[in-house]
């Protein structure tokens, strides 16, 4: 779709106000049966380009395509970098680094992917903590979770991990026993495959362009 | 007293009858969702609070998910008080609507029940089947949304079956056929489970926007219709010619104001500026809501039949305008939302908003069902009882806003702007004390709030007995 915003909008506001004033010919602005046709012509060419719009993001956010990562984005370097010309971080692929020392295949990074899914949504995450900025606001936002410099700084040594996703899996199977500011998470059982594929989850989260959210993530120490 | 009020006879319909029952579930959730609330404002303050047992997550699930359901009925319920008065008699498929209703009441029970005690499941399918979903306001197990939308297509049918029957189809009736379609699909498209969290989010807005800021919304306009003709005897033809302007402004800013949602979810860029676009023109309706409420009023020079509806019906419009209206318009345009997207102010906006818009709906319905119960029937219905219960309530809820709003302003600068977003950020904003001070405040100003709905009950329990009796003694 090569259209802008503005034409788009300008488009459905324009062909709802013509159309309703076409077939209200002969009755004041201020008469029922103008109104009536203003609500149904409006929902209906609203509801329209609502629907086209979404076979049009549809299509862009298959993984692999467009804004969303593939699958497969878990077994490399992951990071953000900042665009000069969109002035806003976009996230960066970088060397094959592997995932808990392995090389996922396209099937099997969605499966894992798929289980860390079903595993966030069991534990009831988003009731605390936001997924892509959405949920409640007792706990951080994870959309960058993966990126958070804290794993490498601090909760490395803490729980004595030998690798950043070795960290979060520890930390994340034992979250009582190292709690990290005055509020605490509380211990949800994740079994050592659910927690490896949560982290899975959480990495190629890290690598969607969110348009730039949460701004200047990391940028100040 | 006005032509519509005078519709309703002495004996009441099997649809009121319900009705009654809608709000009494309606109001001892309402009862739950601030008891939960309390529970939350409590962890802020101390986090080991029940950590472990009850967490916070938890008590959100059930806090949420009262609200909703609590505020759902209580429309509902508005519907069933008004359709046999609209039509001129009893509802088609009363039986069938009774039957789901207590079918109805057991789920939740039963939901209820599953989500305090089992609370979360393993990471598979069953967990999401008959545990919890996991996903924010739609939590409901799978096996729960096909109850609700069996709950809703009886609840059509109801309407458009009676519709039929009576052989007349108002304006009012027309939009909310209209409306009913749209809600029932609508939430349909949160009943499925994708990997894929962009396109997981992007459908589940679909449910969550286009409910509480499209078809609630046009619900409101239906039953707040048929409540000023019955509080004031507004002419039917000035409250339909209002009602298809609130459809044309509600349906027409807020189908593409789903837009706000889609500005960082991983959705293309040109969302950016049509959500800021029409979500920055969705005040327009609400504006118009001010406007008739003030003329309407202004006109009647505040002579109703109910003075507790009548001001619940007054608040409705100005909380709707600048709790949805205002609080929303702060931070609906990207440039804002980036960074004050996911704080306190989101808070902040969804209790000021559910307060104004839904809350003050209900409690209108609530009350003039109350005056048509049995001995109860005064003219004008009045209290002293019900203003405190409306001074705490209101005093509560913008207490609680003003605290969120400090906090989500602190966390806004501190974690977005200047800390870069990260858990480090996260934790400095929350312990700082431009937020942390407002933890207590939140608590004690949710205590007022309890203490105003306690009067309610009380309120609605006593309201108009006294002076019966009274007058019975003269007899």
């Amino acid at each position: 779709m090569d259209y802008s915003w503005i034409q788009i909008a300008v488009a459905a506001v324009f062909l709802t106000v013509v159309v309703t004033l076409v077939l209200s010919r002969g009755y004041g602005w201020f008469s029922v049966t103008f109104w009536r046709n203003a609500a149904v012509v409006s929902s209906l060419v609203m509801l329209f380009v609502l629907l086209w719009l979404t076979f049009d993001t549809t299509e862009k956010v298959r993984p692999g395509e467009g804004q969303v990562p593939p699958w497969t984005v878990i077994n490399y370097q992951v990071g953000l970098e900042w665009n000069a010309a969109k002035r806003r971080q976009v996230p960066a692929v970088g060397e094959k680094t592997g995932f808990f020392g392995k090389v996922y295949g396209s099937e099997e990074a969605y499966a894992l992917i798929n289980k860390g899914k079903m595993t966030l949504q069991s534990r009831n995450c988003m009731e605390c903590h936001q997924i892509l900025g959405n949920g409640a606001y007792f706990a951080p936002d994870l959309t960058r979770a993966w990126l958070d410099p804290w794993w490498e700084e601090r909760v490395m040594s803490m729980v004595g991990a030998a690798s950043h996703e070795e960290a979060m899996k520890t930390w994340l199977q034992h979250p009582d026993k190292y709690p990290q500011g005055r509020r605490r998470m509380p211990n949800l059982h994740f079994t050592d495959e659910e927690a490896v594929a949560l982290v899975a989850f959480l990495k190629w989260m890290s690598a969607i362009d969110t348009n730039g959210f949460p701004p200047r993530f990391g940028v100040v120490k | 007293m006005s032509l519509f009020a005078l519709r309703q006879p002495k004996e009441l319909y099997e649809s009121q009858k319900l009705a009654i029952w809608y709000f009494v579930v309606a109001v001892a959730l309402f009862g739950a969702q601030i008891i939960f609330g309390l529970l939350l404002a409590y962890q802020y303050i101390d986090p080991n609070f029940l950590y472990q047992k009850l967490s916070f997550m938890t008590n959100r699930t059930l806090h949420l998910n009262a609200m909703i359901v609590w505020l759902l009925v209580g429309m509902m319920g508005g519907v069933y008080w008004f359709l046999p008065i609209e039509t001129g008699r009893e509802v088609v498929g009363i039986k069938l609507a009774k039957f789901i209703w207590w079918v109805i009441v057991a789920g939740v029970s039963a939901v209820i029940l599953v989500y305090l005690l089992v609370q979360v499941g393993p990471g598979n399918a069953f967990t999401l089947w008959f545990i919890n979903e996991g996903r924010e306001y739609v939590e409901a197990p799978r096996w729960a949304d096909f109850a609700i939308v069996a709950w809703v297509a009886i609840f059509l049918f109801n309407v458009i079956a009676t519709t039929l029957a009576a052989r007349r189809i108002t304006g009012i009736l027309g939009v909310l056929i209209f409306d009913l379609v749209a809600l029932g699909a609508l939430y349909t498209a949160g009943m499925h489970y994708t990997v894929n969290v962009t396109m997981d989010q992007y459908l589940w807005w679909w449910v969550v926007h286009l409910w509480v800021e499209a078809t609630w919304e046009v619900l409101v306009g239906v039953v707040m219709g048929w409540s000023l003709m019955y509080l004031l005897g507004t002419p039917r033809k000035l409250i339909e010619t209002w009602l298809f302007l609130e459809v044309a402004l509600v349906f027409g800013t807020g189908i593409l104001g789903l837009g706000h949602h889609y500005f960082w979810i991983g959705t293309p860029e040109y969302w950016i500026g049509l959500g800021g676009f029409f979500s920055a023109l969705e005040p327009l309706p609400l504006v118009a809501m001010v406007v008739h409420a003030v003329y309407d009023a202004g006109a009647h020079r505040l002579n109703t039949v109910n003075r507790p509806a009548f001001f619940w019906a007054v608040t409705q419009a100005f909380g709707n305008f600048i709790g949805a209206g205002v609080w929303g318009f702060m931070q609906t345009l990207p440039q804002i939302n980036m960074y004050s997207h996911g704080t306190q102010l989101a808070a902040a906006h969804g209790h000021f908003a559910f307060f104004g818009a839904y809350v003050g709906t209900v409690l209108t319905l609530v009350y003039i069902a109350v005056q048509n119960l049995g001995k109860r029937i005064q003219i004008p219905l009045n209290s002293r009882l019900w203003t405190w219960a409306y001074g705490l309530l209101v005093f509560g809820i913008i207490g609680i806003v003003a605290s969120f709003t400090i906090s989500g302003f602190a966390q806004t600068m501190i974690e977005r702007a200047e800390l870069g977003s990260t858990w480090n950020a996260f934790i400095q904003s929350y312990t700082h004390p431009w937020y942390a001070n407002t933890h207590w405040w939140r608590f004690w100003m949710g205590m007022l709030f309890l203490l105003g709905y306690v009067l309610l009950v009380w309120d609605l329990l006593t309201i108009g007995r006294r002076r019966a009796a009274v007058e019975g003694a003269h007899d």
